[in-house]
């Protein structure tokens, strides 16, 4: 029987049963279910590895090795995996290798919405779309087998409604696979100068044997309809155009680079008016036009966020979608929120109080950023709050540095920041930097990562120690403090800014969606001595409630039973000390 | 149901109430009755307490995974202003059921933004076919809040006449097993609901 997957779970199938055993990613929303869906079939490697660069470096190291190999990343993480990526096109594969770029059109949970298509044009990789759960297990597969053929690895790109919606799959048998030889080949393997030179030469011949196969594959489909319209399209953008014009002639694109210019030029040859729908870049749409074909693309749409159904329909049939009911504009904005009890809380409080200048750094403390707490002054990538701390300081000089503080979460300094500490010590930085260990990668779910001590699988593995790590890289300063426990925060802050030499604050307490035993004391607000100040409202806990009057007396605060978790931290900041534990 | 037809059904809510399992559930009974289904969900940052929502389509064939706007059948709300936010997705004709419940986001509790305590009479006036019921005091009754949602998959099951015994042997494969009897009743408990309120 047909079951329902995620397109996340069904690539993990995929490989499975392309006879895949190695797997390494770090997890990014929206592709951290490939891996660690991947890990739960039997006899199989798969791996959490430190950052993208190295799980690609792994991989490639495995690919080497002879195993099929399962490399998966969110778009920004190929940036940092680009280095092994453009230099491994060049050595190409022992056994095939598939990366899968999880692009996030319309960030839902990203900074930027790059097109990776780009990577496949300038690294030279095949690029494979699929367009529903049932594609992303096939292409899957059959990737394995062209990275093979080709000797290339292979880019597997999907976007978020790809990876996060279920539609039906068939799942097939496992292909058992014998681990061919490995046989050693500098010619191949050592980038050297002299090798990379006829590499290169390879490469290019590859890409010639690819365009060749874009024209023939099934992986590319021309469904004739009426010839009115011809549209090119690839990925979900298939589906929204079938959904709203399910007659239409369609070039649906599986292979989107190389591009296939023979099949281009007939399908185009066989319609009126030729449209490409893809979202992001026009990537399509420009090659198209390099053929000298009349072509309609972003002039009709948009480079910005996801396309959907009625997007199309409006554009092309030009049907008006607009709110018929006319409310979403009234309705309250809901946005996301640190967790009743979320550690991170109070040292985005204090921040703010001590007027700081925060470089921020990538995870749920991002959301410090954003009212009421708004202690953040910068955010770029995974682990560039250290290195734009130190770049802050450099500019404006010493005394500034006094005020400026880097803050990261322990999955993300491991991630890429610990280069940037050694950078601070190194040209006598005197920035102070916090590390929120919260013993977890919690924005993306939970996954361990080697500070926790625990493998992909939670199996105990030697624990990276943070303090022993930062002292090694020079820090003399290091200091563990309780994030709940604001005087000990600030304290520890005040004395780490004053120093000029750079300094550590790992504000250690486990994320607070990880289970543990409830707090033993309970608290309540004394509705006698609130007088409505405000201040723990403030901290922008969902625990909280503003109980707003027009009488000055009548406002008052309440704790709101149902999400307080009874961390205590509404209890520090009341000046009244109206917030009490409840006796007994 | 008609096969041909597809049914859009829009799952709302508030991120940690639980509307995952009521469209996988769903979905799950669809697929057993032999339709195409698809299903959208989006994780990440919507779920910090954000405004969440997941898509359940099915019919003989399903293109999109996303409901075109003003296409939806049913939207099913877990909370009173996630109603209103998507209401833009239900059809001219389509049917809203809607959760008594009242889940301050933040710019409410911080008193800078008033609650519409009027929406759903202002959701009525629009929609005639607007069921209001009180999930959370029923899943309170059945002996755990957190299965609100299973009434309210109790409530829809009703409403739309989806076979009930389907849906049963759906929450046995979908919740694990020691909280099987609490969703048992509250599945029970919702399908009773449906028939008071009409």
């Amino acid at each position: 029987m047909k079951e329902l997957m995620i397109g996340n779970e069904a690539i993990a199938r995929g490989a499975f049963e392309a006879g895949a055993t190695v797997a390494a990613a770090y997890p990014g929303t929206p592709s951290t279910e490939i891996v660690s869906s991947f890990a739960k079939f039997p006899g199989v490697y798969a791996e959490w590895a430190p950052n993208e660069k190295v799980a690609m470096e792994v991989g490639a190291g495995a690919s080497i090795g002879g195993a099929r190999t399962l490399v998966a990343m969110k778009h920004v993480g190929v940036n940092v995996a680009a280095d092994p990526l453009y230099t491994f096109s060049y050595t190409g594969v022992n056994g095939g290798l598939v990366l899968v770029s999880a692009d996030d059109p319309g960030m839902h949970s990203s900074q930027n919405e790059q097109d990776n298509r780009g990577y496949g044009i300038f690294a030279k990789l095949p690029v494979i779309e699929p367009a529903d759960s049932q594609e992303a297990l096939d292409y899957c597969k059959l990737s394995f087998e062209l990275s093979e053929q080709y000797d290339t690895p292979v880019m597997l790109r999907i976007t978020t409604r790809l990876a996060h919606s279920q539609t039906l799959v068939e799942t097939g048998e496992p292909q058992s696979r014998e681990l061919p030889a490995y046989k050693k080949n500098a010619a191949k393997y050592v980038m050297l100068p002299g090798f990379a030179k006829g590499r290169h030469i390879e490469v290019e011949k590859n890409m010639l044997g690819l365009k060749e196969y874009a024209e023939t594959t099934p992986l590319n489909r021309i469904e004739w309809g009426d010839t009115d319209i011809g549209i090119i399209t690839s990925g979900i953008c298939y589906q929204y155009v079938k959904e709203v014009m399910p007659d239409v002639s369609i070039l649906k694109l599986g292979l989107v680079n190389p591009l296939p210019e023979k099949l281009i030029r007939s399908f185009a040859a066989g319609v009126k008016r030729l449209v490409v729908v893809e979202e992001l870049e026009p990537v399509i749409e420009n090659f198209v036009r390099t053929l000298g074909i009349k072509v309609e693309g972003k002039e009709l749409f948009t480079l910005l966020g996801e396309y959907s159904p009625e997007l199309i329909e409006e554009r092309l049939l030009g049907v008006d979608n607009s709110d018929t009911f006319g409310f979403s504009a009234q309705v309250p904005g809901r946005p996301p929120v640190m967790c009743a009890g979320c550690p991170h809380r109070g040292v985005f409080y204090t921040l703010k109080r001590m007027k700081l200048t925060v470089m921020g750094d990538i995870g749920c403390y991002t959301l410090g950023a954003i009212a009421p707490l708004e202690a953040m002054d910068a955010c770029i990538c995974m682990g560039a709050s250290i290195g734009t701390a130190l770049g802050l300081e450099k500019a404006r000089g010493v005394d500034y540095g006094n005020k400026v503080v880097a803050v990261i979460g322990d999955s993300t300094f491991v991630h890429s920041g610990i280069t940037a500490l050694i950078d601070v010590v190194y040209n006598q930085g005197t920035s102070t930097v916090l590390i929120l260990d919260n013993e977890t990668t919690a924005m993306t779910g939970h996954q361990d990562h080697p500070a926790t001590g625990r493998t992909i699988r939670r199996e105990p593995t030697q624990r990276l120690d943070l303090e022993q790590l930062v002292r090694a890289i020079g820090i003399q300063h290091v200091e563990v403090v309780d994030p709940l426990n604001l005087e000990q925060l600030q304290a520890a802050l005040e004395t780490e800014l004053n120093r000029r030499e750079p300094s550590v604050i790992i504000c250690r307490r486990p994320c607070v969606l990880i289970p543990h035993e409830p707090a033993r004391e309970k608290y309540y607000i004394d509705q006698e001595i609130c007088n409505g100040c405000s201040v723990c409202i403030r901290l922008g806990c969902t625990g909280l409630v503003y109980l707003d009057s027009p009488v000055k007396s009548e406002r008052k605060a309440i704790i709101n039973e149902n999400s307080c978790v009874n961390c205590g931290l509404c209890a520090q900041v009341c000046k009244f000390d109206a917030i009490k534990v409840v006796e007994g | 149901m008609e096969k041909r037809k597809v049914t859009n059904v829009l799952i709302v809510g508030v991120g940690g109430q639980g509307t995952l399992l009521t469209s996988r559930i769903l979905a799950d009974v669809a697929v057993r009755m032999g339709f195409d289904v698809k299903v959208s969900e989006i994780h990440g940052m919507a779920q910090r307490g954000g405004s969440v929502v997941s898509q359940v389509r099915f019919g003989e064939k399903v293109y999109s995974p996303i409901i075109k706007k003003g296409d939806a059948d049913l939207l099913l709300a877990f909370e009173k202003i996630e109603a209103a936010r998507w209401l833009e997705y239900l059809k001219p004709d389509g049917r809203v059921i809607v959760n008594n419940e009242r889940i301050d986001p933040l710019p409410v509790m911080s008193g800078k933004v008033k609650y519409p305590d009027d929406i759903v009479d202002r959701i009525k006036a629009v929609v005639a076919n607007t069921l209001m019921v009180n999930a959370t005091e029923t899943a309170i009754a059945c002996g755990n809040v957190k299965a609100a949602n299973v009434v309210l998959l109790g409530v829809l099951t009703a409403a739309t006449g989806l076979p009930v015994d389907k849906v049963k042997q759906a929450i046995e494969r979908n919740v694990p097993s020691k909280a099987l009897e609490v969703n048992l009743k509250a599945f029970k408990a919702g399908l009773e609901l449906y028939s008071t309120v009409v």
